[in-house]
């Protein structure tokens, strides 16, 4: 996948774990929290889907990688580089 | 006989004020009555994972209307059907919400099961992944601890008071009012949120155990299926619901006003200690002499007994045995049966069955049960109420029955204020 793809599939994720919020506005360097009702549990989320969609396992340390758009995308771009986007 | 309520102060007392459900054939108690006094059924066709086809009692209420998708997503279905009924109760009771102490309140709900609906579909999603333990959700334990539905309850409403569930097979929607009336009684809350919730129709688990037991109704026309007392009853429809009460303490309900749909004057829970599943007639007599005891009213002042009936070959004429036992006598009771329109709707069946009848304090009108066709001589009962309403004039005092598994037995008694 390229930075945009691992985008789109993050903003994927997020539409199903905070469905109530709305994403158009979303700015990549700022972090998750500061402009979503995202709590552990949501992150929790994030790493599960990621699993189950992509296989990727994210070890416990690393979850502050995933702090805002930007540092996620960073984070898993060599990780999913080799996986296809589906669809 | 003099009811014991006469002798009690006024915050000893526990009135109902109000009502919110979720019923296969209404969504508020508008609704259930009418769909009651029209024979209208909710029982509709149904298919669930590994039993496939069967019938069932399902609920199309608005889980958006009070609860944000998100926590929908997050939550249970008995979680939302709780959510749904809590919001609808406080609003039917004229409460100025944001005004009351969230301390002061408490959320007591009867579930006769809770958690196999997650875990059946985690399992299900597990093996999808080989079993690996490593994508089983960390949802799994919010979502399936016992105390889930009151929980919340609690959270969309801000209650920061007791929440609990009451775990009490299918007597639980009973075993809720009796719980909220013993807190405020005991002054524990000044509030409570009580009743009973079913998701039960998400759980394969239930259908395939009664098919195993020759406990699941079947019949072509799915409104027909639920038919107690009937001599081709053939057993159980699976149905979820809720229905939440708000209870308080009479002196606090005249304070300020309240509309009171009656008085929970009396009840009783007792055990049966014979078997499993098969219910003992002896120990659910004994419970609703108990209740009339305990109420100080006769078996002859009680003019609705609501019977739990589930329409089981065997249940039903056990019920039947207890009920001739305690008003065989009784020239003025009337009997009516409501799992003939909704199907069981387990946790929430008790608290219910009672709500459809507490209009006949208002309308005089004691509603059927239904699908009658063939009376089973075995269910022979005098003043059943059969297929079509009857005007039996002032009603004052309502018995409601729930049974449940493990021979668990509960009678309430509600009087007219």
């Amino acid at each position: 996948m390229t930075p945009d793809e691992i985008r789109q599939e993050i903003l994927d994720i997020l539409e199903d774990i905070a469905p109530d919020e709305d994403l158009s506005q979303l700015e990549d360097e700022v972090p998750f929290r500061e402009q979503l009702e995202l709590d552990s549990m949501d992150f929790l989320d994030i790493v599960m889907e990621l699993r189950k969609r992509h296989r990727i396992q994210i070890p416990e340390e690393d979850y502050g990688e995933l702090a805002s758009m930007a540092s996620t995308v960073r984070y898993l771009e060599p990780r999913m580089k080799d996986v296809q986007r589906a669809g | 006989m003099n009811a014991i309520r006469e002798q009690l102060p006024d915050d000893q007392r526990i009135v109902l004020t109000g009502i919110g459900l979720t019923a296969p054939n209404a969504n508020s108690l508008a609704e259930f009555r009418e769909a009651l006094l029209e024979g209208r059924s909710g029982v509709t066709d149904y298919e669930i994972r590994y039993v496939g086809k069967t019938l069932a009692g399902i609920c199309d209420f608005d889980e958006r209307k009070y609860q944000s998708r998100k926590d929908r997503r997050r939550g249970t279905r008995a979680g939302s059907v709780g959510i749904y009924c809590a919001n609808e109760a406080i609003r039917d009771a004229g409460l100025d919400w944001e005004s009351i102490d969230k301390s002061t309140v408490g959320i007591y709900l009867g579930i006769t099961e809770h958690g196999n609906v997650e875990t059946e579909n985690e399992v299900y999603e597990l093996k999808g992944y080989d079993y690996d333990t490593s994508f089983w959700s960390h949802h799994h334990n919010p979502r399936t601890v016992a105390n889930n539905p009151a929980g919340e309850v609690a959270l969309n409403l801000g209650v920061i008071g007791p929440h609990y569930t009451i775990g009490a097979a299918c007597a639980a929607g009973n075993a809720g009012l009796i719980q909220g009336s013993q807190m405020l009684r005991l002054g524990e809350c000044d509030l409570a949120l009580a009743g009973g919730v079913s998701e039960a129709i998400h759980t394969f688990g239930i259908f395939a155990s009664f098919k195993s037991q020759g406990a699941l109704a079947t019949h072509e026309d799915p409104t027909k299926a639920s038919r107690p007392f009937d001599v081709d009853r053939n057993g159980i429809v699976v149905a979820e619901g809720g229905c939440v009460y708000v209870m308080e303490r009479l002196s606090d309900a005249r304070r300020r006003g309240a509309k009171i749909y009656g008085e929970l004057v009396g009840y009783a829970m007792n055990t049966d200690a014979t078997d499993f599943v098969l219910p003992n007639p002896e120990r659910q007599a004994e419970c609703m002499e108990q209740a009339l005891a305990r109420a100080g009213l006769a078996a002859e002042e009680i003019d609705i007994v609501s019977t739990h009936a589930t329409g089981t070959t065997s249940g039903d004429i056990q019920e039947c045995a207890a009920v001739r036992r305690v008003f065989g006598d009784s020239k003025k009771t009337w009997i009516n049966n409501t799992k003939s329109y909704i199907g069981h709707a387990m946790g929430a069946a008790g608290a219910l069955e009672l709500a459809g009848n507490l209009p006949a304090f208002q309308d005089g009108i004691c509603h059927p049960t239904i699908n009658l066709d063939r009376l089973d001589p075995e269910c022979q009962l005098r003043g059943l109420v059969a297929n079509e309403p009857r005007e039996i004039g002032p009603v004052r005092y309502i018995l409601n029955n729930s049974f449940g598994m493990l021979g668990i037995n509960s009678a309430v008694i509600i009087g007219a204020l």
